[in-house]
């Protein structure tokens, strides 16, 4: 009797799992919305969900996550709710591809607006935005013209001048990537060697840090992505930072500023392959660029995206046209070398 | 309990039977719960029999070395700091009487609501350069920049034992209280009639009474150092976990991480190990009758109690006052930025999920650990600790080691639905609530587990024989009996998970489903972007929302003993 009455119990409970769960099927494959993971701060890419949704009337929902997605893609697997990924650096993008978990986008008006150069040669990741990685330096204290490439932040004269986040960070990690692909691994050893003896403090922080320390006399010089500077003049304590500092596009005269990429993928069991397709396409038009444009302070990657008033001021500069694959491929490498000169030590 | 069982089997060899069976319900169902918790700490170990490459021989080459060498004195430097504080304060205020003792009972809580990353956070702001402090010594004294004088940083490995210290600490005042208030009155009062003094009586009675729970207390104050990414990151501390974290996303290589993560487990057995072998021949059983009569206690005067005040004030000025002030005036600078709509449904989110992993946590525990006392046995000695295992492991490297079971238990029964009935169920635990609060289960199953062993231990065998002489079950004898006397240990236990789950921070982002915001997340959104200001209100919110329980539990607690609250408005 009991456990005919437990057994009865089993049953119906499983037939009301297996009931919410068939409609959970349904509604997935039905209504019109976007599932992402992404690796970027909520605040940047809120307003343009926001605008792709009331354009489209396509809900986008989102997860940020910043460590571990790429395992919770794997373990989910064919079941992965996730459509589309989003991330702040090149590396990541090649790391999910690698891991194959994205796939092809065969999509005319993204090849259109998004450059050879900033996309993958397969179309399994597209670049959105990009970045240039900048050197700003004290006003009043660094005479300008005294740095104008990378190279020159190893030199002995800025002893204990320099500031910098972690050495093992993506954006430092590709800015240290690029140096290894360019000069090759001697070359940027010895690089990063000088860079480390010239720190003025164990690296710390976040690029918002460093350009306070120039602001309260701790360092002279640092390294920062560049969309950091309207972020901060719109902040009203940190604008003081902001304006505490000149800033330099290096190696103007011979390769080119290092340029990186936030960018995003098409996961390889997308269950909304269309409505991802559509904001996918969104975020490359002209409407999506121009956002990413005034609010986030990045570079668009579409041509002919007029800039925001801070980017006209700083005027046009020559990027660094290296292929990015190139650079993620010295990515291991160029953590090494950061534990290998004890950068962050 | 051996010598009833085999005098009722004397009587009847049908009930010997029957009672085994109910005993082996119990002994399976806990070693059930333990191997569910264990399944994420052993999806790591797996992890960790994959290649790696020439990870090791390049980290043993590099930066392994100071990874160890900085979590060592980390360890060493907190675990010292806990003690020394913890200990005396729950001394002070439950043996003593000053005055404000009444006050300084859950003041001395109040640093558990916050989480270590915000206090961070709040005293980088305060004493770094451009911060008042530093500040106000060059107006005073006319220096001109950080060459004239010398300033110890902040960010470095004596800010983070500070800092750590002061919100791990109430995790030993806790215990230790509530160790103290569990004291038999008979045993300090013949203390007394010897002639011991406070200090006497404390070495030689108090102490070895209370050693487990505040063993306990700095265990888990340790294991939470050992665990923490947020607090040596922002402060530069390169931890073993900092390398793991560096080994698993920097160098790609998720085996070499869950090495590591492995090899900090071995270190936590052997402490855990160490700890249980200090004490095997050191069981205290306690009167219970005892507790229901008030504590001798030491009225201070003069000096001593303003020793005492100033030794209680210290933790909760600098703990809790200090960058409560700050994130306050943050928040207000901020507030426009930082208040919207959707605050209420975060510190919604935030108190279900807490209150439910810390029932549910509570429930685990208490069941392990009964069943254990049931049955003994070497089985559930172990199932115990490897359940409280998890709370050793980052966050982050926990999490990922719950969705591989969950979405392997998920796409098995899709694909099996799919085969037999055609139904797909997709991911049916993976990315929702569910997995959230089993992480936050598994997690901090330890302080549950310590606590409510801690409290059990102290109840003695003659107790269960004789609920069980009166017929009583297993399971009545729990509820009729042990249950009212540990009241205060659960309450305890339940607290502590509950401001825990608050705070917790790398599950709770990487398991969560869509949309879905707490408090810790919300704050963490702004705080990983530097953007301090925006953090503040999001983090008062969760001191505050955490606040309500200590509060009340706080309370529950003083009255566990209940003749003590008549006492102590008495000498008032």
């Amino acid at each position: 009797m009991g456990t005919g009455c437990r057994r009865s119990r089993f049953v119906s409970g499983s037939l009301i799992a297996l009931f919410l769960a068939f409609i959970n099927g349904r509604a997935w494959s039905e209504s019109a919305e976007v599932n992402v993971y992404s690796y970027r701060n909520p605040q940047l890419l809120e307003p343009l969900f926001n605008a792709f949704t009331s354009e489209t009337g396509i809900q986008v929902n989102s997860v940020f996550i910043s460590k571990g997605m790429l395992e919770r893609l794997q373990s989910e697997a064919e079941n992965s709710p996730a459509d589309l990924i989003f991330t702040a650096d090149i590396g990541r993008l090649t790391d999910i591809k690698a891991a194959g978990l994205t796939q092809s986008v065969d999509s005319a008006s993204i090849r259109a607006n998004v450059p050879e150069q900033f996309r993958d040669p397969q179309d399994h990741w597209f670049g959105l935005t990009s970045r240039a990685r900048i050197i700003v330096t004290a006003k009043g204290v660094v005479p300008p013209g005294a740095i104008a490439r990378y190279e020159d932040l190893a030199d002995p004269k800025w002893r204990g001048a320099i500031c910098t986040r972690s050495g093992k960070h993506p954006y430092m990690t590709a800015l240290i990537a690029s140096v290894i692909a360019h000069d090759g691994s001697d070359a940027a050893r010895q690089w990063l060697i000088g860079v480390k003896k010239n720190l003025s403090r164990k690296p710390q922080g976040n690029d918002r840090a460093q350009v306070k320390a120039i602001s309260q006399g701790e360092c002279d010089i640092a390294i920062i992505n560049h969309y950091y500077m309207a972020l901060m003049l719109a902040d009203p304590e940190q604008a003081v930072w902001a304006n505490s500092v000149d800033v330099v596009f290096p190696n103007q005269s011979d390769r080119g500023t290092h340029m990186n990429v936030s960018g995003m993928a098409l996961t390889r069991h997308a269950p909304n392959k269309a409505a991802a397709l559509q904001l996918m396409e969104f975020l490359a038009s002209e409407r999506g660029q121009k956002m990413y444009v005034d609010d986030n302070g990045e570079y668009p990657l579409k041509p002919g995206i007029p800039w925001n008033a801070l980017q006209t001021s700083w005027g046009t500069f020559k990027q660094d046209d290296i292929s990015l694959t190139a650079v993620a491929a010295q990515r291991a490498a160029a953590i090494r070398l950061a534990d290998e000169v004890r950068y962050d030590n | 309990m051996t010598a009833y069982l085999s005098a009722s089997a004397a009587v009847d060899p049908s009930l010997k039977l029957q009672r085994i069976t109910r005993l082996n319900r119990w002994t399976i169902g806990a070693v059930l719960a333990a191997i569910l918790v264990f399944l994420p700490i052993g999806a790591v170990v797996f992890l960790s029999f994959g290649e790696s490459g020439d990870i090791w021989p390049h980290l043993l080459r590099t930066a392994l070395p100071e990874y160890v060498g900085t979590t060592l004195w980390l360890l060493l430097g907190v675990g010292l700091s806990v003690f020394l504080t913890g200990v005396t304060t729950a001394w002070l205020v439950t043996m003593c009487r000053f005055p404000g003792r009444r006050v300084f009972e859950w003041l001395l809580l109040l640093p558990l609501a916050i989480p270590a990353y915000v206090m961070a956070y709040a005293y980088t702001d305060l004493l770094e350069y451009a911060g008042p402090v530093q500040t106000a010594l060059r107006a005073l004294f006319g220096w001109q920049s950080a060459r004239d004088y010398f300033f110890p940083p902040v960010r470095s490995l004596g800010g983070a034992i500070m800092f750590m210290g002061l919100v791990l600490y109430p995790y030993v005042y806790l215990l230790a209280r509530s160790a103290f208030l569990e004291q038999s009155v008979n045993v300090l009062e013949v203390s007394r009639v010897l002639g011991k003094g406070p200090w006497q009586t404390f070495r030689s009675i108090s102490f070895p009474a209370a050693r487990p729970a505040i063993v306990v207390g700095v265990s888990l104050a340790l294991m939470e150092t050992l665990n923490d990414y947020g607090t040596v990151d922002f402060f530069a501390v390169y931890t073993m976990t900092a390398g793991l974290i560096d080994v698993w996303l920097g160098m790609g290589s998720l085996t070499g991480g869950a090495q590591i993560a492995t090899s900090m487990l071995v270190f936590v057995i052997l402490l855990i190990a160490l700890e249980r072998i200090s004490r095997r021949h050191q069981r205290v059983y306690q009167q219970t009758s005892s507790r229901f009569r008030p504590l001798p206690v030491y009225p201070l005067s003069g000096w001593r109690s303003a020793v005492a005040i100033g030794l209680c004030a210290l933790p909760v000025v600098a703990g809790f006052i200090v960058p409560i002030s700050v994130l306050g005036h943050l928040s207000v600078v901020y507030f426009d930025r930082s208040w919207t709509s959707e605050f209420k449904m975060y510190a919604f989110n935030s108190l279900a999920l807490s209150a439910g992993a810390a029932l549910m946590t509570l429930m685990a525990a208490l069941f392990i650990v009964y069943a254990r006392r049931l049955k003994g046995g070497r089985v559930l000695g172990v199932a115990t600790r490897i359940a409280s295992l998890g709370y050793a492991v980052p966050g982050a490297v926990l999490a990922v080691g719950i969705l591989i079971p969950f979405a392997a238990f998920d796409n098995a029964l899709d694909a099996f639905l799919r085969k037999t009935l055609g139904v797909s169920t997709g991911l049916l635990l993976s990315g929702t609530v569910a997995a959230v609060m089993f992480a936050y289960m598994v997690r901090f199953l330890a302080v549950a587990v310590g606590q409510v062993d801690s409290s059990l231990e102290k109840v003695s065998p003659s107790m269960d024989m004789a609920a069980r002489t009166l017929g009583f079950r297993a399971g009545a004898t729990l509820v009729r009996y042990h249950l009212p006397l540990i009241k205060g240990g659960l309450f305890t236990a339940a607290m502590v998970v509950f401001v825990d789950c608050m705070k917790e921070l790398p599950a709770t982002l990487l398991l969560r489903p869509f949309n879905f915001e707490t408090l810790a997340t919300y704050v963490y959104r702004f705080a990983s972007d530097e953007m301090l200001g925006e953090a503040a209100l999001g983090s008062l919110t969760i001191v505050a929302v955490g606040l309500l329980p200590v509060l009340f539990l706080s309370r529950m607690i003083s009255r566990s003993r209940q003749l003590n609250v008549v006492s102590s408005v008495g000498d008032q």
